[in-house]
């Protein structure tokens, strides 16, 4: 009976594992974001971008600074002085200053709220992104993105990466030339290394926006998990006691 | 102490005679056959999952705004600002997956076991309505949400029934009361989905159960312990190869909950999206009538009805055909114990053909779920390059699929009615029996 059990056990965990590898392969076109929930240095650092360079168009406005400080280990000054540059209040959740009207004249498209872009999309989606800009003078604002093609986004961060110039694919008679690949014309005041580090940290931070509870939920799991085992263990016992005299 | 309870016990059965035998006839006197396997945890999972979404439903619904100005930005008040909300969320969303996992293999006990047959027709009628209530609930608190998906997805299912010729247009807009899914479609989901479909789920499951209490439950050899031997250690007039259901299987179930649980909490602490099988990407974008996902398709639970549907083709100037096929593929369910006259129940005596049918009903089962979650789409050009035209391949391979799952009813009817069966004999008793 018990061997069962075990069998049926693996099973459910193969199973589960199984799911897991599937979910891994989710997005096979794009390299994976490699970024870590549980790397506090690197949400504060992503916080610190996000701040410094995407609060100017994008809101949070399911997030409240107050929450950052909490789960990021911050201080209320820390948050007051270093992130919130637009005057609201420690409880508030993060609104950018930008009026949404002007949004829609500057860019053709209001820019989206952040606070659950990594939910709709993926880490890998949201890491190739702040990868992929690139100069292109057909664009009305300079700038395009082989990830989201004609994305109406200007490279807030092309200071830190540097400029990205397309190199061609050799086209096929009749077919549009494809970009193969983006090279560096200008380097940025990051190495690409760091630059890199820098974009999975905004990814990081954005992955924790959208789910904040994924901090305390997994570390209650894992003691969660065990005690229903335990107690799946003691029943077990129980039932054998208890069937000890059907044959 | 013990004085107090046993005073309080007697208070009670002094003005209420009635209540001990009902709990002796349901409980400590209702006598199961001791031969239950692993198939027969998820009746008592089912039930399992069943309260824990009507309870943390309840407290859903306290922070929940059924407004399709509010809807979505409440979900997220749940898992920030409630204290424990994103927990009570997840459970309920993992609980409503596991519900139809749990739900889908109790039935499939049923089919391979007989319990369908006589005398048990009634207890799966009645089951089989609970899974079509069910049904409806998830898809109602699919929408509730309101993310793009619940949209897309709202949109789509009430426009299948716009395929009923001359009617279908004026119902569609009577289900949803507005020409799109908009707040009266939400508001009357919500009623719906919180109050009327669990009064309706809730008396099916006491008459799914009272019916299968008056008849006894089948096992897995498929042998009446009723009509075996008299006498056991407890009462000499009820069946030898019978327990009572208290304590023996209720000390069973509980080791069946506690592993149930411990996957479920794996899910909900870990993976509560399932990697967007469980709660997908889409729907963590608010419903946006101009803006269509790149991919509708429902919930993986629906999504073998679903390719049904989108598998049969237009005939005849309409598209009503693929909805038919997709209730008739239901109500064939419904009436497995007339379409089944097979002389015995378990699969462990039934003849080759029935066994070799039910592995092909299965398979095309799953094959109609790639299809609904349009993971052919991904696995086609994997199998066979990427210049083939995938439709051409997916709708062969579908509609093959569609055909083995009608097919496994007709063939079914035939096998039993006409007597191709060849079944191997019945032992007289349970073979655990001492």
């Amino acid at each position: 009976m018990i061997k069962r059990y075990i069998s049926l056990f693996a099973l459910a965990f193969g199973l589960m594992l199984g799911a897991a590898a599937v979910i891994a392969q989710e997005s096979p076109a794009l390299p994976a974001a490699g970024n870590n929930l549980r790397d506090v240095a690197s949400l504060r650092r992503g916080a610190h971008i996000f701040f410094n360079y995407c609060v100017g168009c994008h809101s949070l406005k399911y997030m409240r600074y107050e929450r950052i400080a909490d789960d990021l280990g911050l201080t209320e000054d820390d948050v007051m002085n270093n992130l919130n540059f637009t005057g609201a209040k420690f409880g508030d959740p993060v609104i950018s200053h930008m009026p949404a009207d002007d949004a829609q004249k500057f860019f053709g498209k209001a820019p989206p709220d952040l606070s659950l872009e990594v939910s709709a999309k993926g880490a890998d989606w949201v890491f190739a992104y702040l990868n992929s800009f690139y100069l292109d003078p057909k664009s009305p604002i300079g700038w395009n993105n082989t990830v989201l093609p004609n994305a109406a986004m200007p490279f807030p961060l092309w200071e830190l990466q540097g400029v990205q110039v397309p190199v061609m694919a050799p086209a096929k008679p009749g077919d549009d030339p494809q970009i193969e690949k983006l090279s560096l014309l200008h380097p940025g005041t990051l190495t690409p290394e760091q630059y890199q580090q820098a974009a999975r940290d905004v990814t990081n931070f954005l992955e924790y926006v959208s789910e904040p509870a994924a901090l305390q939920r997994r570390s209650y799991g894992i003691w969660v998990v065990l005690f229903l085992l335990g107690f799946t263990f003691l029943a077990y016992l129980l039932k054998k006691e208890y069937w000890k005299d059907v044959h | 102490m013990a004085n107090v309870f046993s005073n309080i016990g007697e208070w009670v059965t002094d003005r209420a005679p009635g209540l001990m035998p009902v709990y002796r006839k349901h409980m400590t006197e209702y006598y199961a056959p001791k031969n239950f396997n692993i198939w027969y945890y998820f009746g008592s999972l089912a039930l399992l999952v069943l309260v824990n979404q009507i309870v943390t439903g309840i407290f859903l619904t306290m922070n929940y705004d059924p407004s399709a100005s509010g809807a979505f930005d409440s979900v997220q008040y749940i898992m920030r600002d409630v204290e424990w909300g994103w927990l009570i969320r997840y459970m309920h969303t993992t609980g409503a997956s596991l519900f139809f996992v749990v739900i889908y293999l109790h039935m499939f006990r049923g089919i391979i076991y007989g319990s369908y047959q006589k005398p048990r027709e009634l207890v799966w009628l009645l089951g089989m309505l609970i899974f079509l209530v069910l049904m409806a609930e998830a898809f109602m608190g699919y929408v509730l949400p309101w993310g793009n998906m619940s949209f897309w997805g709202a949109k789509v299912i009430v426009s299948l029934f716009g395929t009923i010729p001359v009617i279908g247009k004026d119902l569609v807009e009577w289900i949803m009361g507005d020409f799109l899914p908009a707040d009266a479609t939400l508001n009357r989901f919500f009623a719906l989905h919180v109050i009327a479909l669990p009064l309706v789920l809730l008396l099916l499951v006491v008459l799914h159960l009272a019916a299968l209490h008056e008849v006894g439950s089948n096992n897995p050899d498929g042998v009446d312990v009723k009509h075996g031997p008299k006498g056991n250690r407890w009462d000499p007039t009820k069946p030898a190869d019978g327990i009572p259901f208290h304590p023996y299987y209720t000390v069973k179930d509980l080791v069946g909950v506690g592993l149930f649980l411990a996957i479920a909490a794996f899910i909900i602490f870990f993976q509560p999206t399932f990697g967007g099988w469980f709660l997908e990407h889409d729907n963590s974008i608010p419903a946006n009538n101009l803006v269509t996902p790149a991919q509708i398709k429902p919930v993986w639970y629906f999504t073998a009805f679903y390719a049904i549907v989108r598998m049969i083709p237009s005939a005849l100037g309409t598209a009503v055909w693929g909805v038919l096929g997709m209730f008739g593929a239901i109500v064939l369910l419904f009436l497995m114990p007339w379409i089944d006259a097979g002389k015995v129940r378990s699969i462990r005596y039934r003849g080759t053909g029935f066994k070799v049918a039910l592995t092909l009903f299965v398979l095309a089962f799953f094959g109609l779920m790639l299809i609904g979650t349009d993971s052919t789409a991904e696995l086609i050009p994997m199998f066979f390059g990427a210049n083939v035209d995938v439709t051409a391949i997916e709708n062969l391979f579908g509609r093959v699929m569609v055909l083995i799952y009608f097919g496994f009813f007709v063939f079914l009817w035939l096998y039993t009615h006409l007597g191709w069966e060849k079944t191997k004999p019945v032992p007289e008793r349970v073979t655990t029996h001492d």
